[in-house]
């Protein structure tokens, strides 16, 4: 029994302080939720397994583009061009549709991933940059493809089956997170591909000396990145039946945010996957809630933005010099 | 002999900045239809002088090696303030006017002390902090609308004459009668360009660039890098107040808009890179990214008088616009890139 205890009490120390922080955010919001609808309505809708299931659902979009998200945030880089790896491979992918959009799409993401990659790594152009302009270039590109029009094609059946489907009574768009969050944990954790992910963020000098090609681990961040960014955007497709221009622009600062807010120091070389499963949780739970509150614009960008910063300020902090 | 080519070589982004403005504004003011005159003048300068503002502003957070994503936001909160505050006459204006640049101003010191003291990385800090500064302009304005004194915005946003007409005086006369058709917008920038080469050439100047270049250096030789770093996230939100400001005299009204403060807060980056500042920090000024802007805008010119029978006449169609600028603004920053290509020791690269 002792053992047992020893055990938990260790694993618990090891367990970084975001995750905590990120469970009682969550526990709270949902507490304030619950005490609101109990004091509108007299009922507990945000304990309902219906709302959380939703909710759930919701999170898997964000979820899957902020996995792609830390491991790029983990080298210490950051991929400014999710909102259109996003539309463009959603767009294509829908343009092509039939089952063959699924590799299609990714394979369009891979390749929006492998050119940032590429620039990032052997330009050593900073990555905040590069990504921006090549998301200004795929925005002019759809811009050309579609000639400045809302696309007409429809999202095939299979994208909306997994946006909106359900199989065992979860959503669809659950597994697909599971599958791809399963995936970034067995990369990072079990893979020599992931160990070197964290050591480039901390010394990418080192781990070239140490004889790794850091610049291919930076390339292969970039394309998974440029990946998940992808397979968000065919789920996107599917939610809201079609591909639409802006529809990867709400994406990118939840994305970050959720990675940071999870414990993943911005500068890169150390985040747990499970801290950006609660970063994930953590946001959009909190804008579900204000939107059951029925606050205004401006109050729920105001508390936003107030949130990140306060739960930042307490376990985000960099050390002292 | 020897001082200019260091000259050169230390300025040469910003000397690359205006050429390539000289080459793009040259080409569409010699194909515009009436070809240059005050009048273009006037209406060019006044397109280009809220986004040249906003790369000013991002200028110097990144000189000492951080970064300000809330430039569009602090822009669009001051645009809101100011389309509150500038409806009234005389004195009423003037203390609105300062009131404004007080509120971007502030805007600035909060950023810095997220920076400074709350020790968050700029990059998290400004994002987070553009989402509360929206929040509030939109609480000012949940839609756009307010009414601006149309003979203020007038006076501050055509030529000299009419400013000087609106300030009293009467419009230049004699030898000097041309300089009076020099837009406002025109001196405006002047001005906050020497205002840029006057605080450069204080110690805060100074020790801008020494903490961008290595601020434990900076530290170590007794350069107070916090006091600088809180100046230089100030200072970001003064410019960009300023170019808020004239965003509500441009336009006549407050509108919390949130892709268009995205896209001068992206675009403003762009100009920072374009003239000729690291954005590791420690290297390049504001000057370089005032034609940074100037040439980002005179490309989006061009496309309005290219001829659709010449060889680029693809380009006319406005439909390829985001992509030739994009491809622009790849292209200049991999440009800055070739030196990885000349260093010998590989170690190098990793900075």
């Amino acid at each position: 029994m002792s053992a047992l205890t020893d055990a938990l009490r260790a694993r618990a120390q090891h367990t970084e302080k975001s995750v905590w922080y990120t469970l009682a955010s969550i526990g709270l919001i949902l507490l304030l939720g619950s005490v609101y609808t109990l004091s509108t309505s007299g009922t507990l809708s945000f304990l309902t397994p219906t709302y959380l299931l939703q909710q759930l659902k919701i999170a898997s979009f964000l979820g899957v583009a902020a996995t792609g998200m830390m491991l790029v945030i983990l080298l210490g880089h950051i991929d400014l061009s999710l909102p259109w790896t996003l539309a463009t491979s959603a767009m294509l992918a829908t343009a092509l549709g039939g089952w063959v959009a699924l590799p299609y799409g990714l394979c369009i993401g891979a390749l929006i991933g492998l050119l940032n990659g590429l620039g990032v790594a052997f330009l050593r152009v900073p990555s905040m940059i590069f990504t921006l302009g090549v998301n200004t270039v795929l925005k002019g590109l759809m811009v050309v493809f579609t000639g400045g029009f809302a696309p007409r094609s429809e999202a095939p059946a299979w994208m909306e089956g997994l946006a909106v489907g359900s199989a065992l009574g979860m959503p669809n768009a659950l597994f697909a997170w599971i599958a791809v969050g399963a995936g970034a944990v067995f990369i990072l954790q079990r893979t020599p591909f992931g160990r070197y992910v964290y050591a480039v963020g901390n010394q990418e000098r080192a781990v070239f000396l140490s004889g790794i090609r850091t610049q291919w681990i930076v390339v292969g961040a970039f394309v998974l990145c440029g990946i998940c960014s992808a397979l968000t955007g065919m789920m996107l497709a599917g939610f809201s039946h079609k591909a639409y221009q802006a529809m990867g622009d709400d994406y990118l600062m939840p994305a970050i945010a959720a990675v940071v807010i999870g414990g993943t120091n911005i500068l890169g070389g150390r985040g747990t996957y499970l801290g950006t499963v609660l970063g994930t949780l953590t946001i959009v739970l909190l804008s579900s809630m204000l939107s059951v509150m029925q606050m205004p614009e401006a109050g729920r960008q105001i508390i936003y933005g107030a949130v990140i910063i306060g739960m930042l300020l307490v376990y985000g902090r960099q050390q002292e010099h | 002999m020897k001082h200019w080519r260091l000259y050169i070589r230390h300025n040469q982004g910003l000397l690359v900045a205006i050429a390539l403005f000289a080459l793009f504004y040259g080409a569409y003011s010699l194909q515009h239809p009436q070809g240059f005159t005050a009048a273009l003048f006037n209406q060019n300068s006044n397109e280009c002088f809220a986004l040249a503002m906003a790369a000013m502003a991002q200028t110097i957070p990144v000189l000492t090696g951080g970064l300000d994503l809330s430039v569009g936001a602090v822009m669009t909160l001051v645009n809101c303030l100011a389309s509150e505050l500038l409806g009234g006459t005389g004195i009423a204006n003037v203390l609105g006017i300062g009131a404004c640049l007080l509120a971007g101003l502030l805007c600035g010191l909060a950023n810095g002390c997220l920076v400074v003291y709350g020790r968050l990385q700029p990059i998290i800090a400004t994002l987070a902090s553009s989402a509360v500064f929206i929040g509030l302009a939109l609480f000012l304005r949940p839609a756009p609308g307010g009414a601006i004194n149309g003979d203020l915005a007038f006076a501050l946003t055509f030529d000299l004459n009419e400013a000087l007409v609106a300030s009293g005086s009467g419009a230049l006369t004699g030898p000097l009668s041309a300089a009076g058709h020099i837009p406002t917008t025109a001196l405006f920038a002047l001005l906050m360009a020497g205002l840029w080469l006057y605080f450069k050439r204080t110690r805060y100047g100074l020790e801008t660039y020494a903490v961008g270049a290595s601020a434990e250096a900076a530290y170590m030789s007794g350069v107070r890098v916090q006091r600088v770093r809180l100046i230089a996230y100030g200072l970001s939100g003064f410019f960009a107040g300023v170019g808020g400001l004239f965003l509500a005299l441009q336009t006549g009204a407050g509108n919390a808009d949130i892709p268009q403060a995205n896209a001068y807060t992206l675009n403003s980056i762009a100009a920072v890179v374009i003239g000729g500042t690291s954005l590791y920090g420690g290297a390049g000024g504001a000057i370089g990214s005032l034609f940074g802007a100037l040439v980002l805008r005179a490309i989006a010119f061009n496309f309005r008088v290219i001829a659709e029978d010449s060889a680029l006449g693809f380009l006319a169609n406005p439909l390829y616009q985001p992509l030739v600028e994009g491809l622009v603004l790849l292209g200049a920053v991999s440009l800055g890139a070739i030196w990885v290509f000349r260093i010998k020791n590989k170690l190098l690269v990793f900075k």
